[in-house]
């Protein structure tokens, strides 16, 4: 299948990568999803758009997308930021799917370090932009060493992290690319998402895909695996809680986003997940600055 | 238990090509015993400590180890993983640069814990009493717990790494040059700390160095190499004071006198 565009100038394969590229990649998510939380090294091709980017997960997702699908894009969250839009107009527009943002209504999500907070069902697909896939890497520089470690689940080396933190901070101040284990097997990266997240992995009813584009390795976890966050017996692993509801939404219990409003130290926490605050400002929850952010828009 | 030797090296040779690293080496070593290994720079020591120690596989030979168990087995024949789990607990390894044996961008408690958290301790207090309690044996003051190697002076980053090696309580430790690049007086407080350590836990100990006075006050026993081969063996006192091969006399006769 390939897509015309009116301009007339290119031609393109049904989602940009040709049909062996995207059976190479089918490949390697298969093997990831027969390992869950093994990272699968694979032949990570250049796309139109710079490493960092999500050069990795837009290869996952060319690689599952059908004409049927819906496609969601988030950026830390977010439906409406530079590294969402684009994506989202680049699947539209190579592959002629139909986007959204709406978490419910998707069958793909692409995401770039945030987990939706509303609830991923069975049959969807979560795809993450990863871009360091090794756990070990700044313990172990060594690549050859720490796919030994991997092999022969020789994990130590994680705590040695977990134990300098808190060392010097009282507490582990590891906030965001917290390592977990996988069905007690791999330790493995979530990408930079904050840990907040990481419980929302365990036993997810969703398929959750991670591509790293530049590192050229694609790892899995299948629905309903579990995923344990790494922690000591006296200092057991804890999420982020916030003081202040969402100052949009009034919700509890959800990732916020700090914003700065004025150089007088006026600031605000908003959720981070925009299309669950939109949902449920619609819904008639009022933060206490709901009013002032639509007048100030105005 | 004791009837049968901790460690058995037999026919080890290794060669880089054409050249001889070691050849045709072969000893026994007992729990408790100190074994010492000298010769001069390029004799094959540190060759044959590598292939004793697993971190170099020998051309021909065969080096068997008495388990906990008390099973003798064959360390080229064990498997991967069983033998790595061997290094980091039954065994230590002291380098001469400690940067080798250290991890330099973590702190004193992580490097001494880490040991223990790759044998599964996962209690933050009890690692973490466990480090105060080693840096004490070695000598290192606990206020440092919580800086990195790379602080450290070079005689602290070597009882660093004795102390790291130790945490598991290993039966054999392998030393190569462990006193190599301290000034005198260090190297003396190092020696005192080590013959204690190893007195009080009873190791078994093969320590590579050219240095026959580290030989004399640590080891009971001595081997000297020659261009790759054992050219003496004996008891350390009766070789150094009384030593029967021309290289060997050679060798006493060039330490030099103040």
């Amino acid at each position: 299948m390939t897509i015309h565009t009116d301009d007339g100038l290119a031609t393109y394969n049904f989602a940009y990568l040709d049909e062996q590229t995207k059976r190479m990649i089918r490949r390697a998510i298969l093997k990831g999803i027969a390992i869950p939380g093994y990272q699968v090294p694979f032949a990570s091709r250049e796309m139109p758009m710079p490493y960092g980017w999500g050069t990795g997960g837009v290869q996952v997702t060319a690689a599952v997308i059908g004409p049927d699908d819906v496609l969601k894009v988030i950026d830390q969250g977010a439906d409406d930021t530079t590294n969402a839009v684009s994506i989202r107009n680049f699947f539209a527009k190579v592959a002629e799917v139909e986007t959204t943002t709406d978490t419910a209504t998707a069958s793909i999500i692409q995401t770039r370090h945030r987990i939706p907070e509303e609830k991923l069902k069975e049959g969807q697909i979560l795809v993450y932009q990863v871009p360091i896939p090794e756990p070990l890497r700044f313990l172990e520089p060594r690549e050859t060493e720490t796919r030994k470690m991997h092999a022969l689940s020789e994990y130590g080396l994680m705590h040695v992290k977990l134990y300098e933190d808190i060392a010097k901070n009282g507490h582990i101040a590891t906030t965001y690319a917290y390592p977990v284990k996988v069905e007690g097997r791999y330790v493995m990266d979530p990408s930079p998402t904050p840990k907040f997240d990481n419980p929302k992995m365990h036993m997810s009813d969703a398929l959750q895909l991670f591509g790293a584009g530049r590192e050229k390795r694609i790892y899995a976890i299948p629905p309903h695996t579990d995923v344990v966050s790494l922690d000591f017996e006296d200092y057991p692993f804890e999420v982020q809680t916030f003081v202040e509801p969402c100052a949009l939404c009034a919700a509890h219990g959800v990732y916020l986003d700090e914003v700065i409003l004025d150089d007088k130290g006026g600031r605000m926490f908003v959720c981070s997940d925009t299309d669950h605050c939109e949902k449920r400002r619609e819904g008639g929850h009022r933060g206490h600055l709901a009013g002032d952010a639509r007048e100030t828009a105005q | 238990m004791t009837d049968q030797p901790l460690l058995c090296v037999n026919g080890v040779s290794k060669f880089y090509g054409n050249r001889i690293g070691c050849q045709d080496v072969g000893l026994e070593l007992w729990l408790g015993e100190v074994l010492a290994i000298v010769g001069e720079s390029g004799s094959g020591k540190t060759t044959l400590l590598n292939c004793i120690s697993t971190r170099l596989p020998p051309t021909a030979g065969t080096v068997s180890y008495r388990m906990r168990d008390g099973q003798m087995r064959d360390l080229y024949r064990m498997g991967e993983a069983e033998r790595r789990f061997l290094m980091r607990t039954d065994w230590g390894f002291v380098h001469q640069n400690p940067a080798d044996g250290l991890r330099m961008s973590v702190s004193a408690g992580a490097n001494v814990g880490e040991r223990l958290m790759a044998v599964g301790e996962r209690h933050y207090g009890n690692i973490r009493e466990t480090a105060e309690d080693w840096l004490g044996r070695v000598e290192i003051g606990l206020d440092r717990i919580d800086d990195q190697p790379r602080d450290f002076s070079g005689g602290m980053r070597q009882r660093l790494q004795i102390a790291r090696n130790l945490v598991t309580v290993p039966r054999l430790v392998f030393m190569d040059e462990p006193t190599g690049g301290l000034d005198v007086s260090v190297q003396a407080r190092l020696l005192d700390l080590l013959r204690g350590l190893v007195n009080d836990l009873g190791l078994a100990v093969v320590v590579v160095t050219h240095d026959l006075a580290v030989a004399r006050l640590l080891s009971h026993r001595i081997m000297v190499m020659k261009d790759g081969a054992v050219v003496e063996t004996g008891l350390t006192d009766r070789v150094l004071d009384d030593p029967r091969e021309p290289y060997t006399q050679l060798l006493v006769s060039s330490i030099l006198q103040v």
